[in-house]
């Protein structure tokens, strides 16, 4: 691809982003919304977080095994974690030493 | 405890503290983008440029490889624009709290908008007896956007340097999973977040990641039919 076009793909690429992300913040305020969708928006979070972090732990990038993925034990256990105590810091800590603990053993 | 009353700038640098776990897990994606743009023929300007003005991550991917791939400007352009549709999802959760701020404040917000901003200020906010909202998301935002321009600038110049043995890349999910346990508060979220999980997992193939798209809208449908259906009972416990 020639240079003009990678920076039209740039470009372009940020218009539709940045126009993603401003598309309802600039909404005037008066403009009220269904009771439905205002019910809907606290459950964007939940949602996407799921959504988003769900296929990282089990279809992991690279050479994955497709019997056994060493992923999972290590969340399964940070959610625990993060589950009793509600630290976020303890809960990601965990996951890690203990896919490098599985790694370790791997190896 | 005491409470005392936040500073704005006290709650700028709370957002950007709280955002440290998902720098460590975007450093390595940064290194990584920044070589294999060159890689993939972009000159160092333009890879940069990509996170310059684009500032999304996995439709940076997505961008560079179809570039390498010679496809079409246009192809590629609506290809950014479905990967990166679900901000537009953010931009609805937030306006509620940024409504009231200028024109020019929102701009700002929305140039910031990322997953991982979104997620750590939605989190804080839903916690409650947060003075600076605005502070505190531009703290996220720019901590974000700090890191990810100089990673990007890191594996132009260095190459992706960390040992992938390291995992680094694993520390996302974590963080991500940290953050979705307190958004997890009664039926309807758990019912959101577990749709979203399984949706996403099979819709996983589908080109241009519609998949998270599709399955987060059906996730949030999912979970206002469920607080519709049991109102009562929610509010039982």
């Amino acid at each position: 691809m020639s240079a003009p076009d990678v920076w039209l793909v740039i470009l372009g690429g940020m218009a539709v982003t940045y126009g993603s992300r401003l598309s309802f913040l600039i909404l005037p305020e008066r403009i009220r919304f269904p009771a439905v969708f205002q019910r809907g928006l606290r459950l964007v979070a939940p949602a996407v977080l799921a959504a988003v972090l769900v296929p990282q732990v089990l279809i992991p990038s690279g050479a994955a095994s497709a019997t056994w993925n060493p992923r999972v034990l290590p969340a399964a256990l940070a959610g625990l974690v993060g589950w009793r105590t509600r630290n976020a810091w303890a809960s990601i800590a965990t996951g890690m030493i203990t896919l490098w603990i599985i790694q370790a053993f791997l190896s | 405890m005491e409470t005392r009353p936040q500073t704005p700038r006290q709650d700028f640098w709370a957002g950007a503290r709280d955002t440290v776990p998902l720098l460590v897990g975007v450093v390595p994606f940064g290194l990584v983008f920044g070589a294999l743009a060159l890689e993939a023929g972009l000159s160092p300007l333009e890879a940069q440029g990509l996170s310059l003005f684009v500032f999304a991550g996995s439709s940076q991917f997505v961008a560079v490889d179809l570039i390498a791939r010679g496809a079409a400007p246009v192809v590629i352009i609506l290809t950014i624009l479905m990967v990166n549709l679900r901000h537009g999802l953010y931009s609805a959760s937030l306006a509620p709290t940024f409504a009231r701020l200028p024109l020019r404040a929102r701009a700002a917000v929305a140039w910031l908008l990322t997953d991982e901003a979104y997620a750590v200020t939605v989190t804080r906010l839903r916690a409650g007896g947060l003075a600076h909202p605005r502070r505190y998301f531009l703290g996220s935002g720019l901590a974000l956007w700090a890191t990810w321009q100089l990673s990007t600038a890191g594996g132009i110049l260095f190459g992706a340097r960390i040992p992938e043995s390291w995992s680094l890349d694993f520390v996302l999910p974590l963080t991500f999973l940290a953050l979705l346990i307190p958004s997890l508060i009664d039926r309807p979220s758990w019912a959101a977040a577990l749709a979203g999980g399984v949706l996403s997992l099979v819709l996983h193939d589908l080109p241009y990641g519609l998949g998270l798209v599709l399955a987060t809208f059906f996730a949030v449908g999912l979970g206002v039919a469920v607080e519709t259906l049991r109102p009562r009972r929610e509010a039982a416990g």
